[in-house]
């Protein structure tokens, strides 16, 4: 994939699939200390104990449609090819969570690419709420979509209020000169 | 620097579109979003569908998304289902060919042929000009 925010909307996918209801997403840009890291936790089913080690496996799946996943795989070798690592906990019944680490500089580091973009895709899945935390450095942006719901009701879903959201994001992104690369 | 305040005219804008989409019945628009459809370009097709919507003001338009179909090699792809009328299949999608699907298929109803999954003889063809030569 040619962006991280592809990756971390593929994980999202899994979460959904896994009946969450709440996805925390935290991006930190830690350039002081040459790292990125970002984090998706769910409070989706869970993986079995026995089965975490080997959602790593391309020929682990749990869908019905073939024998091969490659979500999860396809996100811990963008990791690895920049020195980085992907770690999986997992509590059955109460969610899991992703944590991938990379060298922020490595040449071989995806760019974030559009992350406003996958928010809002994810978004359109009205069961669905998203709690968004993006660092960079010292500096801190915020979106929760249950405040917005708090504002205009249950509905996220129309188009331009969907595009508004996604304004906002980028906007709040650039503010803290995060995103993109 | 957007506000909330500007939210919340756009809610009182689009609270009629609300009520009518509950009452009427909806063409829904869903585009695959597996593992393949986001690798092969899902998601600006998604983005572009969501956009052409809001621009032409329909509101009797639900875009959704789903898993993954089973025909990897055809991503992305978009299906258009209309109360009453059969599902209609579109692959290989780009956000430019989406655009014209909610045009022609979704607005005045006229199916986008050349951009359709056509199975002949039980066997899905990747390429339609192919067998119409």
């Amino acid at each position: 994939m040619r962006e991280l925010s592809l990756h971390i909307m593929d994980i999202i996918e899994n979460s959904i699939s896994a009946k969450a209801t709440l996805i925390c997403l935290e991006i930190i840009e830690d350039k002081n200390n040459d790292i990125l890291k970002i984090i998706v936790k769910d409070n989706g089913c869970g993986i079995d104990e026995q089965d975490i080690e080997r959602v790593k496996d391309p020929f682990v799946t749990s869908r019905k449609t073939r024998k091969v996943g490659l979500g999860i795989p396809l996100f811990e070798a963008a990791c690895l090819r920049c020195e980085g690592r992907l770690n999986i906990k997992s509590k059955k019944g109460k969610g899991t969570e992703i944590e991938a680490l990379m060298k922020y500089s490595h040449i071989d580091r995806a760019p974030l690419g559009r992350i406003e973009d996958t928010i809002v895709s994810i978004l359109l899945y009205p069961q669905l709420d998203i709690e968004y935390r993006h660092v960079v450095n010292d500096k801190e942006f915020i979106f929760d979509s249950r405040e917005i719901k708090k504002v205009i009701g249950e509905d996220l879903t129309l188009p331009n209020i969907l595009q508004w959201i996604k304004e906002y994001i980028k906007e709040g992104i650039e503010e803290i000169g995060g995103g993109v690369y | 620097m957007k506000t909330i305040k500007e939210l919340e005219e756009i809610r009182k804008k689009t609270l009629d579109v609300v009520n009518q989409r509950k009452d009427r019945t909806t063409t829904r628009i869903v585009v695959g979003m597996a593992t393949c459809g986001i690798a092969a370009g899902a998601r600006p097709v998604l983005l572009a569908i969501m956009d052409e919507v809001s621009k032409l003001g329909l509101s009797d338009v639900i875009v959704a998304q789903t898993g993954c179909i089973g025909l990897c090699r055809l991503e992305p792809i978009v299906e258009v289902i209309k109360p009453g009328e059969e599902k209609v299949t579109y692959i290989k999608m780009t956000p430019e060919k989406a655009r014209r699907i909610v045009k022609e298929h979704v607005v005045e109803g006229k199916v986008v042929d050349e951009y359709v999954m056509h199975v002949v003889d039980g066997k899905v063809l990747n390429d339609y000009s192919v067998q119409n030569d």
